[in-house]
């Protein structure tokens, strides 16, 4: 019983029981959507999802908000597809290293300019969106990097695996996910993002460099984006300057935030955050499967984020009332 | 006849011909959007032609492709006092105002790749790659000859208000309704994939689901015909499902090589832009006639004629892409 009610009174409990009850009700209409093929669909959509998500979540937590993921994964993306066509005969490998430096470097932009100077960081990141997006257009001349320039082997890492048929850029999302659960939980440094969002004016307090923290957040949230550009030129085989990484930050924090994390900072858990990637993935795939128009999808997928976050509201209240019963 | 090391070749002849006289026309092209690898194609045509007779060459382009947003582009050529104006329109009737005050102060306006539908007296010709209301009919021989003439078939659009799309897949209705020759062929779904890789790829797994035994996909649209095409190679399903439509050789080439499409079809964006700058200078000049009926002379495309509405095509059908010509293509 009391195994029963602490896993009912995680905040996991909520968005588990809609995923379940999304995927069953869909299932019902159309059974292709409980097989394997279709659980292969979900998982090939969220990667670079979980992998935003992932950074999304840490600077959430420490009550920042990055809305610049997007360009930077789109920069990366395009630093790394310009590098392919410059020089063909680089080890492909290489991309990795310079897509996340890249996109490391971007983020200690925004955590220099929200510690320098004491903005905001929706203000900050609001900039560097902009900004970052036209860098992007200005080292591409504003053109599109091609399939063939793309290394055949990149392209074939979101088809081929190395174990149980999965492919390696679900396998990295995951890995993504399992390295930031370890730091979040089991290193000083989490603890000390979690100390700095729960309460900013405390932090110093307790013996925690501020900015040190925040610079790292920052930069951490940067590399992760730009190892989600390299994996879109992987998954989608070009790096479009308009197109690549445009609206990932908003797809992020829609996720993020149905996953638990407060946007209030100090809250949020990683296995919340997978499970919210999750549900998204499961309605981008459902939509098209129940043959509703795409002049309307956008609009479904819109509310069903909504009542997700009420449904978990209203689960999570719940939980606390019979909490507080249990202990009176 | 799309091949630029031909072009350049007849590059250099025409300009030792000595024909180059146009030294002082400037020409803008506005495209709908940067970043579009299609107009990077379409800008070489402008560029090649400029270097050959000598006109003066700018793109421009607004960074979204919305009604609106190429009017400020429009403006500020129109204060520089070019002399021609191509573009490819954003919207059927948001630019009128703009494109009379560019024709009251002499400016040529030509539309390429796309017209102002409905408001053509708000400009001089409009230059497009081929018959569009021959697209559809091309699209449905493409996909049953690539499945027998029998069996399912789907299409997968970009938006649902693309005009371009939609007016093809409307000749595709018809060419199905009415044409005996594809009684047995059903078309089971239309979608769209709004020209999103994402949206694209999740829309064409959904067809596979929903309909077991499709055999051939229509996409008449870059980004969707590469997403059909990797979820069909991902899936490895290539003799199952026939992936064909409209894309470009540069992003297709791989699907070609491994043989998870067999053909598609597409124009020469390149020989719009070279076209047209042949045609923008040669009014300019006086040499070419801005006549229906009329014809003028370019190099490597031959004689041009002017058909109704001022209307110009560079070729009379669709290219066919497949394995034998796809590396003589470069664009």
């Amino acid at each position: 019983m009391t195994l029963v009610r602490s896993i009912l009174l995680r905040r996991e409990a909520g968005i588990v029981v809609m995923i379940f009850a999304f995927c069953l009700a869909v299932g019902l209409y159309k059974p292709h959507f409980l097989t394997v093929q279709s659980l292969r669909i979900i998982l090939l959509l969220v990667p670079l999802i979980m992998i935003g998500a992932m950074a999304q979540m840490l600077v959430l937590v420490a009550r920042h908000v990055d809305l610049s993921i997007g360009s930077i994964l789109g920069f990366s993306a395009m630093v790394v597809g310009l590098m392919y066509r410059e020089f063909p005969d680089i080890y492909w490998l290489v991309g990795f290293p310079v897509a996340i430096l890249t996109g490391a470097f971007l983020g200690l932009g925004n955590g220099l300019l929200v510690t320098i100077f004491r903005l905001p960081s929706i203000i900050v990141t609001l900039g560097t969106l902009s900004l970052y997006r036209g860098l992007t257009f200005i080292i591409s001349d504003a053109r599109q990097i091609n399939r063939s320039v793309i290394p055949t082997e990149l392209k074939a890492m979101s088809r081929t695996s190395p174990i149980f048929d999965i492919p390696w850029i679900i396998l990295i999302a995951f890995g993504v996910a399992l390295m930031t659960y370890v730091v979040a939980r089991h290193t000083q440094l989490g603890r000390q993002i979690y100390a700095l969002g729960s309460n900013p004016e405390a932090a110093p307090l307790r013996g925690i460099d501020v900015a040190k923290v925040t610079l790292v957040v920052f930069t951490l949230a940067g590399a992760l984006s730009g190892l989600a550009g390299i994996l879109y030129a992987s998954r989608w085989g070009f790096v479009n300057p308009s197109n690549t990484g445009a609206g990932f930050e908003f797809q992020v924090i829609a996720a993020v935030v149905i996953g638990g994390v407060s946007i209030n900072g100090g809250v949020g858990t990683v296995s919340g955050t997978v499970l919210g990637v999750l549900l998204l993935g499961c309605v981008s795939a459902a939509l098209p499967l129940l043959g509703i128009p795409g002049s309307t999808q956008n609009a479904i997928y819109g509310a069903v984020i909504l009542i997700a976050l009420l449904i978990d509201r209203s689960v999570r209240q719940r939980g606390v009332t019979s909490l507080s019963r249990a202990a009176s | 006849m799309l091949k630029k090391s031909l072009l350049a070749a007849t590059a250099v002849l025409t300009l030792t011909a000595g024909t180059s006289t146009a030294e002082d026309i400037d020409i803008v092209f506005v495209g709908k959007n940067t970043g579009n690898p299609y107009f990077d194609s379409l800008t070489q045509g402008f560029v090649d032609a400029c270097e050959v007779i000598a006109c003066n060459f700018e793109f421009v382009a607004p960074a979204t492709a919305e009604a609106t947003s190429q009017i400020p582009f429009l403006e500020a050529q129109i204060q520089r006092g070019v002399d021609v104006i191509a573009i490819s329109p954003n919207s059927p009737d948001a630019l009128n105002q703009v494109f009379q005050s560019a024709r009251d102060q002499g400016i040529i306006v030509l539309t390429v790749n796309g017209d102002i539908t409905g408001n053509e007296q708000f400009r001089d010709a409009t230059i497009l790659p081929t018959d569009f209301t021959k697209v559809g009919a091309d699209q449905i021989e493409m996909v049953g000859s690539l499945i027998g003439y029998e069996g399912e078939i789907a299409i997968l659009s970009a938006t649902t208000e693309a005009p371009d799309q939609n007016f093809w897949i409307e000749g595709m209705n018809e060419t199905l309704a009415n044409d005996p020759k594809y009684a047995n062929m059903t078309l089971v779904a239309t979608v769209y994939g709004d020209d999103q890789p994402e949206k694209s790829t999740t829309e064409m797994e959904a067809l596979l689901a929903n309909f077991p035994n499709l055999k051939g996909v229509i996409a008449p649209t870059t980004v969707g015909i590469a997403a059909a095409a990797q979820v069909v190679q991902s899936r490895g399903i290539a003799d199952q499902v026939k992936v064909t439509g409209l894309g470009l050789p540069s992003e297709m080439r791989e699907f070609v090589k491994d043989g998870t499409v067999e053909g598609f079809q597409l124009w020469s964006p390149y020989n719009e832009g070279w076209l047209a700058s042949y045609f923008a200078v040669g009014l300019k000049n006086g040499t070419m006639t801005n006549e229906v009926g009329g014809t003028f002379e370019v190099p490597n495309l031959g004689t041009i004629t002017i058909n109704e509405g001022n209307s110009i095509n560079t070729q009379a059908a669709l290219t066919t892409f497949n394995a034998d010509n796809i590396d003589d293509f470069d664009f």
